[in-house]
């Protein structure tokens, strides 16, 4: 248990690094050539020229003065944001305020809660992201394993066949599947919802929300779950076929062992770090995806946002956004990382490099 | 010359493959022809030249192929112009001065549904006198109706179902209230409600002209329901040549990426591992500090900050993609390559390093490397399309997620503009399927130890 500990804790120092430094990058890029800065610079200069020229007092006074004035509030607005200092400073401010998402408020968009605060717009739409997310890599991981399994043992069948045949089409992202969905499920058919997360006015009573949040759920799961599954299933079940192969479950096999103890012990245990793998490095794609996914649905979570943001050039909550997503993925390898650890006997504490 | 021969018998035994190849292979001569048959800034004239050079498509039109699968029959557009030597013309001097040009122009009209929009185009020139125009339209059935008149200046238009005295003429004529005036004029009167008449119809335009020489050109257009193979968008656009062009753009951008990326980060798996220590250790982080950047969200944000241009995010994908996680997979081959006695063999008689990692250790992941460059060249294709539909595609050039962009933000799926979305998106569909099954087969055919299973 200690051993599991230290290693948790290892892993998460060494994962926070690589956030730290990735979010500098991160950082860097948004700000290639001081370009958000000059943005900012007119944007500070613009406010207090507008502020200014509302004044009846200010309007009066000579053309020299007033630019005096102007100038020195625009200095000491620059110095508030820090504007005035070298940007190898400013970067290090701006690591630390992304890396805390205090990001000061958004330019354009706000929170339906009405908060302007790029921190409460972007918590308020994480939850919706992460129930469709969730689910649907949930979904993905738990069919696409007893599939693959349930193939390997019957492989040359006419299933088989079918799913090594569909592989290809996860070469196609869910969005794409998305649309397709969207037009015969919700346009010819008129059986499911359009887009959207629950029905306007949202119901109530828990239980109709729910069922509603059920519904409009139905599309995108299945659009995220058409795009990988059968290259994911096709993936395991060719895993599983070379792992049961191995001496020791023909061993196993010979010492007249059930097929479903062989299955468990001698297959699916041993395999179980590679698979965890596998998936972590489909999941790093999947959340990539899920920008479009949710814009396609028009799904409120922080894909959709980021098309918002895009539209008014809010980049306060693009550059939010991209810290997120970047935290999203932190977490992701994390938990897969402890997973791994849980279920691989063989990992030793100290060592950078996973198993292999 | 015996080995491609080979390998053409083997992927031969692979259905799936040939159906892929015979994509790519499309897709590809597309992609050949197209700039050729239309040049670059043609295209980009064809694209974005303004309202003029595609004011006589339909707006919003379905391909003609629609007609084919459906029991009515869309009407076709029909264009008729006078400066092209359309229809039947005659010049009659009336006064020194005064001239009247005569313009008929007869059509045929067998179509089950009215047409969406009859515009008449008149391009005058006058010194200070404008022309007169009279417009008179006669229906199979012998009917007369009058529609109105005016005054053309320059360069100006008439739209049918904007003139409020010709609607009320028409509400008269059919006895039903609000009838506009594309329904009114091709409405058959001896059956009940709005059914249009079949048969041959006559426009005729008289003009008068007021100076020695002055002189008008007229253009009719009664736009259809139907346009092209391909259909047009909400700016009256042909798609056709959207879907021309999308394809050169998104074969060179996923070939290109899925090349770039490819070549980059196998070398420089080789040399990490060849190198060791220190070197390696800061590839195997950097690796782990790339898959916590977002791909898709920098891109995102260049795009919006600094330029769209496709030819940069190209540059920034491959960029990205440099210290990909696939690294990790080829360290663990080529962990296994060094250790080979033909590498030993090589230092033994004094190559140099980048000679070992070049032409011995990385030509021996060739095979595991073709059919992975193939398989991740759809990968490519959709981040295009991607971005694109996130509304930050290329700036100029049409492409395939471009149109997806555009039908999405016009609503195309909710207001039944079905082909919009389906003609780029089955394009997308065979580019990612041709170019996965073929990968699939070469993965097959180049390790054996998959092709059993």
């Amino acid at each position: 248990m200690t051993r599991l500990l230290r290693y948790t804790a290892l892993r998460l120092a060494a994962l926070f690094f690589t956030v730290v430094v990735g979010v500098y990058i991160t950082v860097l890029i948004a700000n290639m050539g001081g370009y958000v800065d000059e943005i900012r610079r007119g944007q500070i200069r613009e406010t207090i020229v507008l502020t200014a020229s509302a004044n009846e007092e200010f309007r009066k006074l000579p053309e020299a003065e007033r630019n005096a004035i102007i100038e020195e509030r625009v200095a000491i607005q620059e110095q508030r944001y820090g504007l005035d200092q070298p940007f190898v400073i400013r970067s290090f401010r701006y690591l630390s305020n992304a890396l805390t998402l205090n990001l000061g408020f958004a330019e354009g968009l706000t929170s339906d809660s009405g908060s302007r605060l790029v921190k409460n717009i972007i918590l308020e739409r994480l939850p919706s992201t992460l129930v469709l997310f969730g689910t649907a890599n949930l979904l993905l991981f738990f069919v696409s394993l007893f599939l693959g399994l349930s193939l390997s043992r019957r492989y040359g069948s006419f299933f088989d066949k079918l799913v090594l045949a569909l592989a290809p089409t996860s070469a196609a992202p869910g969005w794409f599947y998305g649309l397709f969905l969207i037009l015969i499920f919700a346009g010819l058919l008129h059986l499911l919802p359009f887009g959207g997360m629950v029905s306007a006015p949202p119901p109530d009573n828990p239980i109709d929300y729910a069922l509603s949040l059920l519904k409009h759920m139905i599309l995108p799961v299945t659009a995220t779950l058409v795009s990988a599954i059968f290259l994911t299933i096709y993936n395991w079940r060719t895993f599983f076929l070379i792992y049961a192969s191995e001496d020791y479950v023909e061993m196993a096999k010979a010492k007249g062992l059930p097929d479903g103890m062989i299955e468990r012990r001698y297959v699916l245990r041993p395999t179980l770090p590679n698979i965890i793998t596998s998936f972590a490095l489909l999941l790093i794609t999947l959340w990539t995806g899920a920008i479009i996914l949710e814009t396609v649905f028009n799904w409120p979570g922080i894909g959709q946002l980021y098309f918002k943001a895009i539209g008014i050039y809010d980049t306060p909550v693009i550059l939010a956004n991209t810290v997120v997503y970047a935290y999203l993925l932190a977490i992701t390898v994390f938990l897969l990382d402890f997973v791994y650890a849980l279920v691989d006997p063989r990992v030793r504490v100290g060592e950078g490099s996973q198993g292999r | 010359m015996s080995r491609v021969k080979s390998f053409f018998t083997q992927i031969r035994r692979y259905p799936s493959a040939v159906v892929g190849m015979v994509i790519i292979f499309l897709l590809l001569a597309v992609s050949i022809i197209t700039p050729i048959l239309i040049p670059y800034s043609e295209a980009v004239r064809l694209w974005r030249g303004g309202e003029e050079i595609w004011a006589e498509y339909p707006r919003n039109a379905w391909p003609v192929w629609y007609n084919w699968f459906s029991s009515t029959d869309l009407p076709n557009t029909i264009v008729f112009n006078s400066g092209q030597g359309d229809g039947v013309q005659s010049r009659e001097s009336l006064s020194a001065d005064t001239t009247e040009l005569h313009f008929t122009f007869e059509f045929d009209f067998p179509y089950d549904e009215f047409p969406p929009e009859l515009i008449l185009f008149a391009k005058a020139n006058y010194e200070v006198k404008q022309p007169f125009l009279e417009m008179t339209w006669f229906t199979p059935d012998g009917r007369e109706i009058r529609i109105g008149e005016f005054s053309p200046g320059a360069s100006s238009s008439f739209r049918f179902s904007q003139d409020s005295r010709l609607q009320r003429r028409l509400e008269r004529e059919t006895g039903i209230d609000g009838v506009s005036a594309e329904q009114g004029l091709f409405d058959d009167p001896a059956q009940e409600g709005l059914q249009p008449l079949n048969g041959t119809y006559r426009l005729e335009i008289s003009a008068l002209l007021f100076e020695e020489d002055s002189n008008v050109d007229v253009t009719f257009v009664s736009y259809g329901l139907v346009h092209g193979l391909a259909g047009t968008d909400h700016r009256r656009r042909d798609l056709m040549l959207a879907l021309l062009w999308g394809t050169p753009i998104a074969m060179a951008f996923g070939l290109l990426a899925a090349l770039g990326t490819t070549v980059t980060t196998m070398s420089i798996a080789a040399i990490g591992v060849w190198f060791g220590g220190w070197l390696d250790a800061l590839i195997q982080r950097m690796t782990e500090v790339n898959a916590i950047i977002p791909l898709l969200p920098i891109l995102i944000m260049v795009g919006t900050f600094y330029s769209r241009s496709i030819w940069l995010m190209l540059g920034l994908v491959v960029l990205l993609s440099i210290f990909g996680l696939s690294i990790k997979n080829y360290r663990a081959i080529f962990l296994q390559v060094r250790e080979l006695p033909y590498i030993d063999a090589a230092r033994s008689y004094g190559a140099s390093n980048m000679r070992i990692i070049f032409r011995y250790m990385i030509p021996r992941l060739l095979p595991l490397i073709i059919p992975q460059i193939v398989t991740l060249v759809p990968t490519f294709v959709f981040i295009e399309a991607s971005l694109a539909v996130l509304g930050l595609g290329d700036p100029i050039l049409p492409t395939w997620g471009k149109i997806i962009q555009d039908a999405n933000s016009q609503g195309a799926l909710f207001n039944g503009f079905y082909y919009w979305i389906l003609e780029p998106a089955v394009l997308l569909m065979l580019a990612g399927l041709g170019f996965a099954m073929v990968g699939f087969a070469l993965d097959r055919i180049f390790n054996p130890r998959l092709r059993e299973l």
